[in-house]
């Protein structure tokens, strides 16, 4: 095995070759030890990414940990009134207290931490029904005040986990369902934004974005490699979103992740790690981490060693650099918040009989009101319609255009389409499920919309695919009148059937004529059907197809022929 | 760039009790051990308080300990905020807030502030087109030997 690796590292000769060869080391099940030219560092069933250096050298085990920040979804900021919007006038955004103005003081935003709660409570994390806010110091232009206001003794809500799906192959037919710890969630403060005018050696600030409130989540380093990062973080954008308590949009900044990355050998003890920075997708998150990665062992592999640093991600080059603003370790020099009495919540039992309404927070009146997680929702699919879980998996999951740029969130989309289009037609959820997922899907990604944008409503397809299944038409004459459909001009599958002739034929004596007529007309592939060769009959089938120009019903003909040809 | 010089408040005749000493807690510098109050000179004290510590302290809180008089100050507000180990306090959890029995108020989630663009930047000295002007972040301070230098050569 290792020799096999070696061959090929040293037929292409370069690091990120070696890093595309999955190569168990181990025997175990679901390991396979053959390669796969198509992606990166992959992870075997035990969870640990392998990657054979030089023939000898023992492997490296790859561990990943994000940390994430969710921009919490509400009105106003978390400790003061004004307003929460992506782009505003520069600083119109701003209070007296965002400017960190003397004499202001924070002042706890209810949603905020109802928004906390949500996440904490669809993550199984356990809620610290006391928790405190403390002041994290440090000096940048973007922070007035020079502290941030976070959560760093005891966080609202701690050890939780994530279950997130990951397809083994490419094409989606395997899914293995993983999971990730989540260390706490933590309420803080976001920072102002700083525009570097380099030329002029100056920094622009706006202070709109300071003060909105973030929820920090920390993960344990669970994850092995790109992919389940991004799987991991795919499947948290889903629930911030059903739950919304976060829009989670990586490209509006309202989700932002870090990656700590670091390699070690089997048995020994976890190595430096590297932050990494400025990841501003998903996509880019999984190149990221494998970058990183393989940097890392190839640092090593030569003898060198890894700075406990960080660094950014330059998606164009597609490679970390150090980041110079950071130099040596921080002290933060934590300290309590002063101005902020401990955060109490409650629950049925813990309920205070006196108190104002308006200033309790329920944990479990929270949990009664929570929506289906995707998790739920797929399950409720799979059940109900009879559908395969990746198909209820790619019917639920996010959508990205191609340069990362907007996403569409098919929970107001693909799940409700195919559920409102079984509900309309008397084709089975089963079948229906190809048509929006092979034909409807693949038109919408190739022109760039969303489900509410497509031309071809639930109720159109239904109404096409009624056609099909009472049989007026062919399945091909169906794709071909979907693709008339599109084009949007306002027909229906009917008119559009009519319009270019694709009715299938009905006359039954008309289609055996035809088929007399194929058949008297090729007497050598007769003979070696009746001789035996079963499959020279699709060739038939095709000559009687072009003859009604796709409008005989392949079953129907095959049937008519069998009969003929046993005569 | 020093935003604060606490040697010169402290030459000033300004006491600060606790001072930057009030957020030592435990062993967080390494310069300096948690004692009972000392009762030798002064002196002796100056070596606990080690030149990486000041160094570090500098960057973090960009202070300016311009002069053996800044150091002995604080030397003397460390000693001062020591007193505090002469309490026995196992098993107590610390106070960090006398407002830890009192509620925490929640704000409703509505817009109530903002839009006084035209009055903040009234207290900016450089302003740019709606935007607060700030040189670029984090230059490096003045490096390790030169400092050391410095802060020697003022004894």
């Amino acid at each position: 095995m290792a020799a096999m690796a070696t061959m090929v590292a040293a037929g292409c000769g370069g690091v990120w070759c070696r890093a595309r060869q999955r190569c168990a080391r181990w025997p175990g099940p679901g390991s396979r030890p053959f390669l796969r030219a198509q992606r990166a560092v992959v992870c075997n069933a035990r969870g640990g990414a392998v990657s054979a250096g030089k023939s000898g050298l023992a492997p490296w085990i790859p561990v990943v940990g994000l940390e994430i920040h969710a921009q919490i979804s509400s009105n106003s900021k978390l400790f003061s009134g004004s307003r929460v919007q992506f782009a505003a006038p520069p600083n119109s955004l701003v209070s007296f207290f965002d400017a960190s103005l003397p004499g202001t003081l924070p002042v706890l935003n209810r949603r905020c931490v109802e928004a906390a709660v949500m996440t904490a409570l669809a993550l199984n994390c356990r809620i610290n029904k006391k928790s405190l806010f403390d002041r994290k110091h440090y000096f940048y232009a973007d922070l007035p005040a020079g502290y941030q206001i976070t959560q760093q003794r005891v966080p609202i809500a701690v050890n939780g986990s994530l279950s997130y799906s990951l397809c083994i192959d490419n094409k989606m037919s395997q899914m293995v369902t993983k999971t990730v710890r989540i260390k706490q969630i933590q309420l803080e403060q976001d920072s102002g934004k700083s525009l570097h005018d380099d030329t002029r050696s100056q920094t622009f600030v706006d202070l709109n974005r300071a003060g909105v409130g973030l929820m920090e989540l920390v993960m344990e380093p669970d994850m092995c490699c790109g992919e389940e990062a991004a799987a991991a973080v795919r499947e948290l954008q889903l629930i911030l979103q059903t739950l919304g308590s976060s829009q989670a949009v990586m490209a509006e900044g309202q989700l932002r992740v870090d990656a700590n990355v670091s390699v070690h050998h089997p048995g020994e003890p976890y190595g430096v790690r590297t932050e990494v920075k400025n990841i501003n997708s998903i996509r880019f998150l999984a190149k990221a981490v494998d970058y990183e990665i393989q940097r890392q062992i190839q640092e090593l592999g030569n003898g060198g060693t890894i700075l406990n640093e960080t660094r950014a991600f330059d998606s164009k080059l597609g490679c970390t650099v150090p980041m110079r603003d950071k130099e040596g370790k921080q002290d933060y020099r934590f300290m309590p918040e002063p101005n902020l009495p401990p955060l109490i919540l409650y629950d049925a039992k813990s309920l205070p009989a006196n108190m104002n309404h308006q200033q309790v927070i329920n944990i479990d009146w929270i949990h009664e009101r929570l929506p289906d997680l995707p998790s739920v929702k797929r399950e409720k699919l799979v059940e109900q319609y009879g559908i395969l879980p990746e198909h209820s998996f790619t019917l639920l999951v996010w959508q990205q255009d191609q340069n990362c740029n907007s996403s569409q969130a098919s929970e107001d989309g693909l799940a409700e389409f195919f559920e409102s289009v079984v509900k309309q037609t008397q084709m089975k959820p089963k079948k229906v499920i190809g048509w929006i997922l092979n034909d409807l899907l693949s038109y919408l990604k190739q022109h760039s919309l969303t489900v509410k944008e497509s031309p071809v409503s639930s109720f159109l397809l239904a109404d096409l695919l009624n056609l099909l299944e009472k049989k007026e038409i062919s399945s091909t004459a169906a794709k071909r009148v979907l693709a008339e459909l599109w084009k949007g001009e306002g027909k229906t599958p009917l008119e559009t059937v009519k319009e270019h002739k694709l009715e299938l034929l009905q006359d039954q004596k008309e289609l055996e004529q035809i088929c007399q007529a194929v058949i008297d007309g090729q007497e050598n592939e007769v003979m070696a059907i009746k001789a035996g060769n079963r499959k020279v009959l699709n060739k038939l089938i095709g000559l009687v197809q072009k003859k009604t120009q796709g409008r005989s019903n392949p079953v129907l003909v095959k049937q008519l022929l069998e009969k003929k040809l046993s005569e | 760039m020093r935003v604060l010089s606490l040697g010169r408040w402290l030459r000033a005749g300004l006491v600060l009790p606790g001072g930057p000493a009030s957020r030592h807690s435990g062993d967080r510098h390494s310069g300096h051990r948690p004692q009972a109050p000392p009762q030798g000179p002064a002196q002796v004290l100056l070596q606990k308080v080690s030149v990486e510590v000041l160094e570090h302290l500098e960057q973090l809180a960009l202070v300016d300990f311009r002069d053996s008089e800044g150091v002995e100050r604080l030397q003397k507000a460390i000693q001062f905020a020591d007193q505090l180990h002469e309490v026995n306090t196992d098993g107590v959890e610390p106070m960090d807030s006398v407002l830890e029995d009192r509620c925490l108020y929640l704000r409703e989630d509505d817009v109530t502030e903002g839009n006084c663009t035209k009055e903040l930047l009234e207290n900016a000295r450089e302003t740019v087109e709606e935007y607060f002007v700030a040189p670029p972040g984090n230059i490096p301070l003045v490096k390790l030997e030169e400092q050391k230098t410095y802060l020697q050569g003022s004894k």
